[in-house]
């Protein structure tokens, strides 16, 4: 299997990446990692004509701390995100649930930016970015962007992202002491969610029940008003409107959201 | 487009289609041919090789993203004709293969752990091996042969 032909144009800095998809017109695409594009585009379900390499751009694979955030370049790939030692003592969610992602070799190549633009509901960093309050700094034809995680994600493989808009950075704001927890439910070990759960603190988000990324809402009130974890986790499938598929129904995985958040909740409990 | 990569610490230039895989650039244009192609969807890791040091699925990679970079694929690990790297010294020894076509990768997903992490244990070889099917040996052989591999270099 190979893509539909296209042109390969490389950018070095991000000027010259946001230029070159400018003069491609709308259906440029960037290619990061290549880790999502690359199968859709073998499988010919995208078809580009033309993509703007950014995988080499030097200035957008930084993991460094400023002024109470950690920021993150678009380019940091799923393993320098792991690895990380800052990111290990002041984000432990963020570096635990990319060592999650895939396997080695695609944790080699995915960058943390491709798995947020691509917004694919089943994937494990947009919910781990909602439930850690980032923000996603974007650089375009028109300037710059910072953007809440909250108001990205727009629907099934859709966020607010403008054509030629790139994903440079994201923020975290320190988590300080709160608990964290992250569950994968999986059948086999390389497999995506069949449902996630993110919890940092008081926010809990869940992967693959609904066309984005969600924040299970009815959790983080019932939490605010007092309720016991495994009240407040009963809750869970308030508000989201889950996938049926091979991996499950619907019921299925309303049912593993309650079992996988009240986990978490216990988990981010005994970490505080 | 014009693509040079070092593979096995030759420099390879060619002027190939832009879609070209980095698997059909060692296997159709370096000539290596250990390199398999398995699911062709990112899923099975025969096509595994390294980049810059680190495993990559090569049916995953264009050969304008490696262009200028540094591939080592399976015929690039031994330090000389009739000699052997441990990792395939060990894959020998402990019966890690039958049929063979896992292997090649196989053995590139195992040295890119041991380079990363020099003594893993039995679990953290199982899943850095995640990203790498067998359909003949049922693993066990295979974990026992980066285990050798890794006493035998922390050994030396
Ligand atoms: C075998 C396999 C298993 C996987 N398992 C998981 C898993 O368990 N969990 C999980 O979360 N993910 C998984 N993934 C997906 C992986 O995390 C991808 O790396 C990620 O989704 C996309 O990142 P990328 O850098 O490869 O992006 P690319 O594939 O290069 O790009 C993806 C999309 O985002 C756009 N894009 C990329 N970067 C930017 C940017 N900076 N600004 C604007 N647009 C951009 C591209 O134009 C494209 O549309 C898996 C992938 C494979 C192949
Ligand atoms: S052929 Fe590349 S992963 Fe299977
Ligand atoms: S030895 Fe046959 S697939 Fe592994």
């Amino acid at each position: 299997m190979i893509p539909a032909p296209f042109t390969y144009r490389r950018a070095a800095t991000v000027d010259e990446a946001v230029t070159l998809a400018a003069r491609g017109g709308e259906d440029v695409k960037f290619l990061a990692g290549g880790h999502s594009l690359l199968p859709l585009m073998k499988l010919r379900l995208v078809v580009p004509p033309e993509l703007v390499d950014i995988g080499g751009i030097g200035e957008l694979s930084h993991i460094s701390e400023a002024d109470g955030h950690v920021r993150v370049g678009a380019l940091a790939t799923h393993d320098q995100v792991a690895g990380s030692a800052l990111l290990r003592r002041e984000l432990p969610l963020l570096a635990h649930a990319a060592g999650r992602v895939g396997d080695p070799q695609v944790r080699h190549r995915g960058t943390i930016g491709g798995s947020l633009a691509h917004a694919d509901p089943a994937a494990d960093l947009p919910a781990v970015a909602l439930a850690l309050g980032a923000t996603l700094v974007t650089r375009g034809p028109s300037g710059t962007r910072e953007i809440a995680a909250g108001d990205f994600f727009t629907g099934l493989f859709e966020t607010v992202l403008e054509p030629g808009e790139l994903l440079a950075e994201i923020r975290f704001p320190k988590a300080g002491p709160s608990g964290w927890s992250f569950q994968k439910f999986t059948k086999r070990g390389i497999d995506w969610a069949i449902v996630g759960v993110a919890v940092a603190g008081d926010r809990v988000a869940l992967v693959n029940m609904g066309p984005t990324p969600l924040r299970a809402r009815a959790v983080e009130d019932a939490l605010a008003s007092g309720a016991a974890p495994d009240e407040a986790a009963a809750r869970a499938a308030e508000g989201t409107s889950a996938p049926e598929d091979l991996n499950g129904s619907r019921a299925y995985r309303e049912h593993l959201a309650r079992v996988l958040v009240g986990r978490a909740l216990g988990e981010a409990r005994s970490r505080r | 487009m014009k693509v040079a990569i070092s593979v096995n610490g030759s420099q390879v230039g060619a002027d190939v289609e832009d879609r070209t895989l980095l698997v059909h650039f060692i296997r159709d244009v370096a000539g290596l041919t250990a390199t398999n192609t398995g699911c062709d969807t990112s899923s099975c890791g025969a096509c595994t090789v390294l980049l810059d040091g680190r495993s990559v699925k090569s049916c995953t990679v264009l050969a304008a993203q490696a262009d200028g970079h540094e591939v080592t694929t399976v015929e690039g690990l031994a330090p000389g004709p009739d000699q052997m790297h441990p990792v395939q010294r060990a894959f020998r020894a402990e019966h890690a293969l039958q049929c063979g076509f896992c292997t090649p990768g196989m053995v590139m997903a195992a040295v890119s752990l041991l380079a990363e992490n020099p003594s893993p244990t039995e679990e953290e070889i199982r899943s850095a091996l995640e990203g790498n099917l067998c359909r003949c040996t049922g693993y066990h052989n295979i974990v026992r042969a980066v285990l050798a591999a890794a006493s035998e270099r922390g050994g030396s």
